[in-house]
Order: structure tokens, then sequence, then C-alpha cells
């Protein structure tokens, strides 16, 4: 009994499935040829011409397109589909049946006047490396940006220091300080090495009196100010100027000198230092006379050698 | 590279856009029709081409006034039109007394005619005359081909190709299933073309693949084929050349049997078979005890021999 019964359930199974199908099979003689890629089917059966002559026209064709169209979308089902945004699509294979072109396939464009040319003389593509990244380039940029944000007067949070390829003592220095310093606590608890010696330069860089403190201080410190502006006298210190000069254009002569290779000495140079100082003591444009004079005879000097 | 071989350089980039669109390219466009009128046309013929324009709507062109040319005596002026609107297919109507009702469809190849077959209508049904609700606007459609003389005849199968060409729309790699709805049908029998134009309805079948219902929707013609003008062979060839990069590229080191495996193959530096590491048999090692002494012995023993 119980073996009948697997027998009539696998029956049965096997005609529901039938059943199923059977809404959607088409029986042709000949299968259908099929170019999917452009939604194109080919029946190559006999058409039955009394039937076509018996039956109304229209209906004789229609059953044969809806036929003709069951098993074309049965093909096309065969094929895999995707999803695409909330729309099931399916994925057509290449179109088989080979058309015509609208157009000769483009022919290879001539080559420039550059590309004759670099072909001429054997000149290859060099591929441009990428950027790299330079500390100077890179810390211009930074005042570059800070001082935009300076003139648009936009706040600019203290990042600390740009990075420098070659790093002098100073340098890291500084950047150990600064790291110190960007604690939570500002850095007021961090240790110190033994020999490490306490951060200078710290602190303000520019210093102003409290707006009101000392009133006698500040009465004083304008009175002589406007005494300065009255005496007309010069506000140089005349042996500081005349040393930096000489100092300036010993450094200006070794340079040349170097330069040069040291064949003649340099005769020009010598005596205009002193000339400078005496034309310092003029008015305080001497200065500015000076330094305008030294550069000159410096010229003169390197100039002359071919002559001599 | 504004580089443009034929009369007009382009000077703006919009202009120069147009031109590469129209250029020969390696995947081309969709196939714009041009649908004409001849020197003296029939209420049939103007609403036949009526309703093939609205087929084939976003890429076909319909001229409004009448040509009075003969496509196949003279084609120089639908030459000349296709170089103006970049189509390489055209849909030619006239009627006299000889032949009434007449339909030319042609393709062109380079903007020189390609094929042209002339159809004659005998009956015709427009879309205004079914009254149902018509598919939208550039469904791609289904195409079926049925009779066996689109197999046998040498023109009707440059009709089916000529045909799928026509109307088959852009290639595309995946089609919307929901958005199969339109099919063209066309039967070849005794001599004559009924051309039906359905839309579909997916029906639910017990299965995935859904059950296909008709409904008579579009134009409906029966064609009795007239004259033909076919491309030579050679001209046919060419037409149809690929250029080689549209060629899908061979894998290589791949290959398959005829029973569908794959194979691959791999290139391998020459081995070292003496150091080739294998599997360790415990048991095959070479074991040291009494046999290893005994050999041992054997050993000194021979030594000493030789020694006297």
């Amino acid at each position: 009994m119980a073996a009948c019964s697997i027998e009539d359930l696998l029956a049965k199974a096997e005609q529901d499935e039938a059943e199923k199908l059977k809404s959607i099979t088409v029986q042709k003689e000949l299968d259908l040829e099929f170019d999917i890629g452009n939604l194109v089917a080919y029946d190559k059966n006999r058409i039955d011409i009394r039937q076509f002559r018996e039956q109304k026209k229209e209906d004789f064709l229609r059953s044969l397109a809806r036929d003709n169209t069951q098993l074309l979308v049965n093909e096309i089902w065969k094929h895999p589909t995707e999803r695409v945004e909330e729309v099931i699509v399916v994925k057509l294979p290449e179109p088989t049946t080979p058309l015509p072109r609208e157009k000769p396939p483009p022919k290879p464009r001539p080559p420039t006047k550059w590309e004759e040319f670099a072909k001429l003389k054997g000149i290859q593509k060099k591929k441009k490396t990428n950027l790299v990244w330079d500390d100077k380039v890179a810390k211009n940029e930074l005042h570059r940006l800070r001082n935009i944000a300076r003139a648009q007067k936009i706040k600019v949070p203290g990042v600390g220091l740009t990075p420098i390829a070659q790093q002098s003592k100073s340098d890291l220095a500084r950047a150990v300080n600064v790291a110190k310093s960007s604690t939570a606590s500002a850095g007021k608890f961090q240790d110190r090495l033994p020999k490490e010696k306490a951060p200078r330069n710290t602190g303000k860089k520019r210093k102003f009196q409290p707006v009101i403190g000392n009133f006698s201080n500040e009465k004083q410190r304008q009175l002589d100010l406007l005494k300065v502006m009255d005496s007309k006298k010069p506000r140089l210190d005349v042996n500081k100027a005349v040393n930096k000069q000489m100092r300036e254009v010993d450094r200006e002569e070794a340079a040349a000198k170097f330069k040069k290779g040291g064949k003649k000495g340099r005769k020009g140079g010598n005596f205009s230092g002193k000339g400078k100082g005496g034309g310092g003591k003029g008015k305080g444009k001497g200065r500015a006379g000076g330094k305008g004079q030294g550069p000159p005879s410096g010229k003169k000097g390197a100039g002359k050698p071919g002559k001599r | 590279m504004k580089q443009k071989e034929g009369v007009i350089k382009p000077k703006t980039k919009r202009a120069k856009r147009f031109l590469d669109n129209r250029a020969p390219k390696l995947t081309e466009n969709v196939k714009n029709v041009m649908i004409m009128k001849g020197g003296n046309t029939s209420m049939t013929v103007t609403q036949a081409l009526k309703d093939i324009y609205a087929l084939k709507k976003p890429s076909a062109v319909l001229y409004k006034k009448k040509n009075i040319t003969r496509p196949f005596e003279d084609s120089s002026s639908l030459e000349f039109f296709s170089k103006k609107t970049d189509s390489s297919l055209f849909l030619f109507g006239s009627h006299n007394k000889k032949r009434p009702n007449n339909l030319i469809f042609g393709r062109l190849f380079d903007f020189h005619v390609l094929d042209m077959i002339e159809l004659g209508i005998e009956k015709y049904n427009s879309l205004s005359a079914i009254k149902n609700s018509k598919c939208p606007e550039g469904t791609k459609p289904m195409l079926v081909f049925a009779g066996e003389a689109f197999d046998h005849d040498d023109d009707h199968k440059r009709l089916k190709s000529l045909l799928t060409d026509f109307f088959r729309g852009p290639v595309v790699p995946s089609v919307r299933l929901a958005g199969l709805e339109h099919v063209l049908h066309f039967t070849a029998l005794e001599g004559k073309i009924y051309m039906r134009s359905y839309r579909s309805l997916l029906k639910k079948s017990g299965c995935r693949t859904p059950r296909i219902e008709l409904e008579e929707i579009g134009p409906s013609f029966d064609f009795v084929l007239r004259r033909t003008h076919l491309a030579s062979d050679d001209l046919y060839k060419t037409a149809h050349r690929q250029p080689k990069a549209l060629k899908p590229k061979k894998k290589k080191n791949i290959s398959h049997d005829t029973f569908g495996t794959k194979f691959g193959r791999l290139h391998m530096q020459k081995q070292d078979l003496a150091k080739l590491q294998t599997r360790k048999m415990k048991g095959l090692r070479k074991r040291r005890g009494p046999a290893a002494a005994a050999e041992g012995e054997t050993s000194l023993k021979t030594a000493k021999v030789e020694v006297e």
C-alpha cells in the first residue's frame, strides 16, 4: 500500500509540474532560432496554408504570433537577471545576426606635426613623476595662508611647526618645546631630562605698557619722546653704524676675492670704509649715502681686472 | 586637435562634439530613419508613413514636403538628405497607377545606397483605426519572422535583415523584464508578407516565466514584394566589416575541450628534482640501529684491507 502511494505521489507531482508548464509550453515541429541580443526569433516551420484560409486570417496570425512570442519570452527568461534600482532587468547577450554598419570603421588619424617630429628625432614620451613634497614650498604655503587669514581677520588655530627636512639644533629644540607644551596643562607638569635647559625666547614677543598704571612714568616717557623729536639731532649711534658698515664691506670683499680666485688685490675697496665714516657725520643721510657708494666701488674693482 | 577632413572645420567645442558624434566610430549610434513622400501620395501612404514614424519616434525624421525623385533610378537626393540628417535608413512612400501604395525600405552605407526593397501595401489598418491603449514610445520591440520564405529565398533573406535593422532600436546590454511589451510579427506566406504589431501582456503562469497574451495595437500591413535593389556581394561584405578593436580579446592560456571543461595553462620555471620537497614517510627513513652498526664495521674492514 505504501509503495503504491509513493508512486501515486510521484505521478501526481509530475502531473502538477506538467500542468504548471502547460500554460507556457508550445509544440512546434522545428525549434525556433533566437537572437536574444536583438530580441529576434526566427520561425522556420511550414505554415499550413489550408488552415490559414479556413480560419479567419487575423485569428490565425494572432495565434501564430502568440506561440512564437511565448517561445521567445521563454528563451529570454532563461538569461540571468539582476536588480537595478528596484527594477528587475535581464542581461542580454551580444547580438548574433550580422548587420551592416552605418559608416566604415574609423581610420587611424594622421600623426600630428609634433608626433612626426618626435618620431624623427627619436623622442619618447616620458611620464611625468608625481609631485614631490618640498618643505620650503610647504612652509611658503603655510605663511601665505596665514597672511591671508590675518588680512581677512580670520582666526587661525596655532598648529605648531612645519616639518623641515634638515633640522638644525635650534629647530629641534624648538620642536621639542612645542611638543612639550601641547598638553592639556600647557606643559606645566612635563618632566625635563637631567641636562635639559629651560626654553628661551618664550613669552610675549612684544611688550605693551598697561593702559592705566604708572601715570608719572607715562608722562615722563611722552615728554622724552617730544624732546627727541624736537632736538633735530641725528638719532644715530655713529660708532655702531661705522662698525656695521665696515663689517659688511669686509664680507663683500672676501666674497668677491673668493669668486675671482684672488688674481689681483682689490685696491678699489679699501679706502671706501673710512670715506664712509667721514660722510656719516653728516645729516643722518650719510649712512644712506655711504651705503650707496659702497657697492659701486666694489663693482668697479671687480669690473676692471680684465683691463689690468 | 581640430583637424577635420571635409569642408567644415569646427570653431567651437560644441561644433566639434557635434561632428565627432557623426564621425565614424567603433560602436555606432542608433540608425536614424528618414521618412519621405514621393511626387504623388495617397491617403493610405501618408497615413502609413505617419504610423511608422510613430513606431520609430525618437530616431526618425518625417519630411512633410513631397520630393519628386525616383529612388530606383536616381539616389543622389536620398544620399544628400542622409548626409544632412545623419540617417542611414530611409522609407520612401509614393503612389501611382502602375505601383499603387508603394513603400520603399532602404539602407545606406557611408551615405551611399546599400539595399532598397519595394513593398506594395495591399491592406492597411492604421494605429488610429485600432482602438486600444498603445505601447509607450521608444520601447524596444521583439521581432518574430515566420515562414519558410525568410530562410529559402534570397530576396526574403535580405528583407529579413533590412526589417531587423529597421525596427530593432538601440542595442542595449540589458532590458527591463516588465518593459517587453511590443511585438512585431512578420509572416511570409504565398508571396505576401503580413506585418502585425501586438502588445504583449505578461500573465501569471505557475512558474517564473509568464504566459503571453497578445492584443493587437499598432499598424497592420499586408505587403507584396515588388522590385528590389540589393547590394553587390563585395559591397555587402565591406559594410559588414567590423574593426579589429571590437573583436573580443582572447584570453591567453585558457582553452576549452569538447566537453566544455575549462583548461588553464601555468608556466613554471625548471625545477631541480633532487631538491623536490615530497611527503615524509617516517617508515621509509633510514634507521639508526644494529643494521647501521654492521654497515659501519664492514666499511672499516674494507678500509683496513686497503691500507694493507
